[in-house]
């Protein structure tokens, strides 16, 4: 039990003292995880909504898949793409492997498919009458979807904070893509591991309780979004 | 400490990053957060660390995916060598590895003088012996000794392996009241939280020695030749060695490692 008071104890420290160190590797990660929530909301969003509207066939077999995505394992996320990366794999000429570059690509991989996976549910449980009616007032496809996305605001943005919370807590691919460089491409997850096996328990326990600090506060900010007027 | 924005690595020539693969001991033992600043600032490179055990060090290194080494595997070096994987092959330094273990000591290893011989003891009374599994140095050293004694642990019911770095075994040995084989670096910088005791330690086979090696650029054009001979040359420099040797004296009350720049491999442990 010490330890994780002694913890607390240095994570107050850290944040107090603004610790150049913490902070930066605090910022560091929030700037990757949230470029790659952004990119992933961009492809989740609109795949989604394009799947949850249209029929097609092999329609559930695409569903499947999308779903299956959400659990896609971020290891193997980190694996294939730092292949992929490597100077001599298929994208070398890029070089971007251990950087920031790769680590956002990784995660926006992994945060895809859950967003893609929670807009296509939103979406879907919309009344299909509401898309008759709407389109019986005049409105062109896209002010429709417009509408929709409205009306699924409350689950949308919880596919946002999944999404987000997917890869800020992801520590696997992060490691294996960025390297885990000192000033770099260290994040508070990948810090947490390495003080870890330093046996630097106590700054380990500080460095989770600003990870899930952080987490809050966003999901506080979200939250307040999504709640703020119901829809109906 | 800078901190470089996602948009400046691209910004950077190619030719500033050199990929240093090396073993989870020299970053955990905090010898990199000292020395890489110094050639930084000195040398204008950005060292990209990544951090495994050196049998994947070396496998980054076969595969071209990394410029220089800093490993502790010598008979792997060698054959790395020997397959035209690398041009330069350096002493750098050294510590040793130590037999760990409870202080309860179930199988009376404490004070032996052999390691083979205490190996021997450990498996003879079936005592849990908690091995990194992972293709390390370490675990290299491991392997050696256990052919010293004559015996195959894998597959006994007290021998368990944890595929982790030397930081995380230590914690898992020390978890489970297991021995454990460790560099006595990590040993020192984590031994505060441990509770393990060096049971066994001295003789010659414990030597744990550290080599720079440069990938061969004519092998893989797309390394960072300069790079890794500016890092090679650093690391055996006057003034590095001397840090190397004053490093964690301050913080532990004796050196992690022993520089050995320009000696040679046979005459250390003598």
């Amino acid at each position: 039990m010490d330890i994780i008071l002694e913890g607390l104890r240095q994570a107050f420290i850290l944040l107090v003292t603004f610790d150049p160190e913490v902070l930066g590797i605090t910022w560091f990660s929030l700037k990757v995880s949230g470029t790659a929530t952004l990119i992933s909301l961009f492809f989740g969003m609109s795949v989604g909504t394009v799947v949850a509207l249209t029929q097609f066939p092999g329609r559930k077999f695409v569903v499947s898949l999308i779903n299956t995505g959400m659990a896609l394992p971020p290891v193997v996320v980190g694996l294939f793409v730092t292949i992929f990366l490597w100077r001599n794999g298929p994208f070398g000429f890029l070089e971007i492997l251990y950087t920031p570059a790769a680590m956002i690509i990784a995660q926006a991989i992994i945060a895809t498919p859950i967003v893609m996976g929670i807009s296509l549910a939103s979406m879907q449980q919309l009344p299909k009458k509401l898309r008759l009616q709407i389109l019986a007032l005049g409105a062109t496809r896209l002010q429709m979807v417009r509408i929709l996305i409205r009306e699924a605001r409350l689950p949308l943005l919880a596919a946002v904070m999944a999404g987000f919370g997917g890869v800020i807590s992801e520590v696997g691919a992060s490691i294996m893509v960025g390297g885990n460089i000192k000033g770099y491409t260290r994040v508070l997850t990948t810090a947490t591991v390495m003080e870890t096996s330093r046996g630097n328990f106590d700054i380990a326990i500080a460095l989770s309780i600003i990870l899930l600090l952080f987490a809050f506060l966003i999901n506080l900010v979200l939250t307040h979004v999504q709640q703020r007027e119901r829809p109906r | 400490m800078t901190f470089s924005l996602a948009g400046t690595a691209t910004a950077q020539p190619a030719q500033k990053n050199v990929i240093l693969a090396t073993t989870t001991s020299t970053q955990d033992s905090g010898l990199l957060d000292v020395l890489l600043p110094i050639f930084e600032k000195k040398t204008g490179y950005f060292v990209k660390t990544i951090a495994v055990g050196s049998g994947q060090a070396m496998a980054m290194g076969a595969k071209g995916e990394t410029d220089v080494l800093l490993v502790h595997s010598p008979a792997a070096e060698k054959k790395f060598m020997a397959d035209g994987n690398g041009v330069e092959r350096r002493l750098v330094m050294h510590n040793d590895f130590i037999i760990l273990g409870p202080a309860a000591d179930a199988a009376k290893i404490k004070g032996m003088k052999r390691a083979g011989e205490a190996f021997k003891k450990i498996a003879g009374t079936a005592s849990l012996f908690v091995s990194r599994g992972d293709n390390s140095g370490t675990h290299a050293k491991e392997k050696d000794i256990w052919k010293a004694a004559g015996i195959n642990p894998v597959g006994q019911k007290w021998y368990q392996e944890t595929g982790l770095g030397m930081g995380q075994t230590l914690g898992v040995a020390a978890e489970k009241k297991g021995y454990t084989l460790a560099d006595r670096g990590t040993y020192l910088a984590m031994k505060k939280n441990l509770g393990l005791d060096i049971l066994v330690e001295g003789d010659g086979i414990l030597l744990n020695i550290y080599h720079v090696i440069e990938v061969n650029p004519k092998k893989w054009p797309k390394a960072n030749v300069a790079g890794a001979k500016a890092f090679s040359d650093f690391m055996v420099s006057k003034e590095t060695q001397a840090i190397i040797k004053s490093f964690g004296v301050d913080k532990y009350g004796s050196a992690l490692f022993f520089p050995d720049a320009g000696k040679k491999e046979e005459a250390l442990g003598k």
